[in-house]
C-alpha cells in the first residue's frame, strides 16, 4: 500500500485531489494538513511515499516546509502560481500540477511517479538549493528540536557556514540549517547581506567598526561584540557597499 | 484647435480703428499747416492705406515664421523693404493726385523723411504685435497639448491599477469550482454565478466614477462569498456600517483590494481562524472605512511594507484627489489596521 499526504490550506484543493485519488485502490491517504508545521508532524509520524504539496500556505510556504523535513518524500506540487513562477523548480521536481488541473493530468503524474519509483529518487536538496519566493529574501525558517522557528531577517546577525549546514547567528544564539552560503548569498537582499568571507554572510546593520589587525587584514565589528573576519576580496566588496 | 485668444473680427476692427486714427491725425496736422480740406483728406487716406495695406503684408508673411533670434533679421529687412515700397509708393501716388494744390510739392518733398521713418515705426510695430501674438499662442498650444497628455497618461494608469486581478484568487477559484462539481454541483453552479458577478463587477465599471458606499459594499460581498467557499473554516469577516455613510460616495473598486489584502495577510500569517473586519463611518464630511486583520508581530515581515495592494489603492487616492494623507496604516499587538478616508465628493 502506498501512503500519501496532502498538504493544502484549502480543503476544497484536498477534496479534489482525493476525489481523483480514489481511483487508485492502492494509494491510501494517511493524513491531510492545512499547513507546513502540520505537514512537517505528520511527515515525521507516517513516512509517506508520496506527498502533494501546496506552495502557497500560511506562514512557511511548501519549499521552507520540505526543508525542514529529514530525508523528504517525493513531491508533486499542485499550486496555482503561473508557468512562469513555475520555471524555476520544474526541472527539479518530480511534477507539478497547475490548478484546476485535469483528472487525465492527474493521471500522468501519478503514472510518471511510478515508472520512476525504485529508480533514482528525486534530488530535494537540488531542488531546493535552486528555488525561491520572494518572501524567502524576507526571513529564514529554522527547526530547533522539535520546533519550527521563524526568524525575520533583520534578527539576523550574521551567517556562518558550517559544513554542511549554516550557522544562523542571532541575538538568541544561533540555529542550523542544511544549506549553502551560496543559497543565501543568491537569495537575500545583496545590499543587506555581504558575502565578507569565504565562510561569512553578514547583515550590514550589525556592523558598528572595521578593525585593521595584523598584516593588512581586516576585521568586522558587530553590535553584539562578535569579530568576524574579513577576507581581500571580502573587505573590497564591503566598501564598495559602503560606498567608500 | 484651440480657441483663438481674440477673435478675428475684433482684431480686424482693432487695425481699421488704429489706421483711421492715425488719417484723422494726418489731416488735423495738414489742416494745422494751412493745406485746403481735400489735399489733406486725400493725402492722409491715401498716406495711411498704404501703411495698412503694407503692415497686413508684413502679418501675414510672418505666420510663416516661428519667432526666434535667427529670424529677426529677416523680419527687419522685411520692415525696411516695406516701409520704402510704401514711401515710394505714396510719392507716387500723391505727386499726381495732389498736383494743383499750390505748395504741395514742397511739402511732400519736405516731409519725405518723416514719412519714411514712421513707415518704418509702423512695420516694427506690426511686427512686434506679430511675433508676440504667434508666441502667446504657440505656448498655449503647447500647455494645452501638455495637460492633455497627462490627463491621458493619468487615465490609462488609473484603469491599470484598478484592473490588477490577481490570477491567483482566479485559479484558486476555479480548483474549487472543479472540486465541488463532483460532489455538491449546486454549489458549485452558485459559485460559478458569483465569479461571474464578481468579475464583470471589476470590468464593467468606469474610471473614475464614483458609487454609493452601499453599491461598492454589495461588490465586496460577491468576492467575500467566494473567499468564504474557499476559506470558510478559517475566516470570519465582519461588516459594520451606520445608516448616514451607506450613501456616501467613493470611486469604484476601491475597496476590495484594501480586504483582499487584509484577508492574504491574515490568512498567511497566522494559522488557524481569523476575523476580518471592515468598519465604515462619518467623521465630519469625510468617509473613514477601517479594515482590520490579525497577523504574527514575532515573525511577520509583511507588516513592514504595504505590498502591492495598498501602495496601487494609495496612488488611486492620490490620483483622484491629489493628497497622500487618505490611506493610513497603523499595528498594535497582533491587529493590523488600514484606515481609508474619502473626501466628499464635489
Amino acid at each position: 500500500m502506498t501512503k500519501v499526504i496532502l498538504i493544502d490550506d484549502e480543503p476544497l484543493a484536498r477534496s479534489m485531489v482525493k476525489e481523483y485519488l480514489s481511483a487508485y485502490a492502492d494509494i491510501a491517504i494517511v493524513d491531510e494538513c492545512n499547513d507546513g508545521f502540520e505537514g512537517v508532524k505528520a511527515i515525521a509520524q507516517h513516512k509517506p511515499d508520496l506527498i502533494f504539496l501546496d506552495i502557497q500556505m500560511p506562514k512557511i510556504n511548501g519549499f521552507e516546509m520540505l526543508e525542514l523535513v529529514e530525508n523528504p518524500p517525493t513531491v508533486i506540487f499542485t499550486t496555482a502560481f503561473d508557468e512562469y513562477a513555475i520555471q524555476a523548480f520544474e526541472q527539479h521536481a518530480l511534477d507539478y500540477l497547475l490548478k484546476p488541473f485535469s483528472k487525465e493530468r492527474f493521471d500522468k503524474a501519478i503514472q510518471k511517479w511510478r515508472s520512476l519509483q525504485g529508480g533514482a529518487p528525486q534530488d530535494t536538496t537540488e531542488l531546493l538549493e535552486n528555488t525561491s519566493l520572494p518572501e524567502e529574501r524576507l526571513r529564514i525558517v529554522v527547526k530547533k528540536g522539535n520546533n519550527i522557528v521563524i526568524l525575520p531577517i533583520h534578527t539576523v546577525h550574521y551567517l556562518e557556514a558550517y559544513d554542511d549546514y549554516v550557522k544562523i547567528h542571532t541575538k538568541e544564539g544561533f540555529y542550523l540549517k542544511k544549506k549553502t552560503m551560496g543559497h543565501f548569498e543568491k537569495v537575500l537582499d545583496p545590499k543587506q547581506f555581504v558575502r565578507i568571507h569565504r565562510s561569512y554572510l553578514m547583515n550590514l546593520q550589525e556592523l558598528t567598526r572595521i578593525e585593521a589587525a595584523e598584516k593588512d587584514s581586516h576585521l568586522a565589528l558587530l553590535r553584539s561584540g562578535t569579530r568576524i573576519p574579513l577576507s581581500q576580496s571580502g573587505y573590497a566588496k564591503l566598501k564598495e557597499v559602503l560606498g567608500i | 484647435m484651440t480657441k483663438p485668444l481674440v477673435s478675428h473680427t475684433t482684431i480686424a476692427l482693432s487695425y481699421l480703428a488704429w489706421w483711421m486714427f492715425w488719417m484723422a491725425v494726418q489731416t488735423y496736422a495738414m489742416l494745422h499747416a494751412g493745406f485746403d480740406w481735400e489735399t489733406a483728406l486725400t493725402d492722409a487716406s491715401i498716406t495711411q492705406l498704404i501703411y495698412a495695406v503694407a503692415g497686413y503684408t508684413m502679418n501675414t508673411s510672418m505666420h510663416a515664421y516661428q519667432p526666434g533670434r535667427r529670424t529677426a533679421i529677416f523680419v527687419l529687412m522685411r520692415a525696411i523693404v516695406l516701409s520704402i515700397i510704401c514711401l515710394v509708393a505714396q510719392q507716387f501716388i500723391l505727386e499726381q493726385v495732389n498736383a494743383k494744390t499750390p505748395g504741395y510739392e514742397e511739402f511732400l518733398a519736405s516731409t519725405l523723411s518723416i514719412r519714411g521713418t514712421v513707415g518704418l515705426l509702423m512695420m516694427l510695430l506690426v511686427a512686434i504685435l506679430t511675433w508676440f501674438w504667434v508666441y502667446v499662442t504657440e505656448r498655449t498650444e503647447t500647455e494645452q497639448r501638455k495637460e492633455d497628455a497627462m490627463k491621458l497618461s493619468r487615465e490609462v494608469e488609473l484603469s491599470q491599477l484598478r484592473q490588477q486581478l490577481q490570477p491567483h484568487f482566479l485559479f484558486n477559484s476555479l480548483n474549487s469550482i472543479s472540486a465541488l462539481v463532483g460532489t455538491r454541483p449546486e454549489e458549485a453552479r452558485s459559485m460559478i454565478h458569483q465569479l461571474s458577478d464578481f468579475l464583470r463587477g471589476t470590468v464593467k465599471k468606469e474610471d473614475g466614477k464614483l458609487v454609493t458606499l452601499e453599491e461598492e459594499l454589495k461588490h465586496l460581498q460577491l468576492y467575500l462569498d467566494i473567499e468564504k467557499v474557499r476559506f470558510g473554516h478559517r475566516l470570519r469577516v465582519e461588516i459594520l456600517q451606520n445608516d448616514e455613510c451607506v450613501a456616501h460616495k467613493l470611486p469604484s473598486l476601491l475597496l476590495q483590494p484594501i480586504v483582499e489584502n487584509a484577508i492574504k495577510f491574515g490568512l498567511y500569517d497566522t494559522v488557524g481562524e481569523i476575523t476580518v473586519s471592515v468598519k465604515a463611518a462619518m467623521e465630519g464630511t469625510m468617509l473613514h472605512i477601517e479594515i482590520k486583520n490579525p497577523f504574527d508581530p514575532e515573525t511577520s515581515v509583511t507588516a513592514r511594507g504595504t505590498g502591492f495592494g495598498l501602495s496601487s489603492v494609495k496612488r488611486r487616492l492620490y490620483l483622484l484627489y491629489h493628497r497622500n494623507d487618505l490611506l493610513l496604516t497603523s499595528q498594535q499587538g497582533g491587529e493590523f489596521t488600514t484606515t481609508i478616508k474619502i473626501p466628499p465628493s464635489i
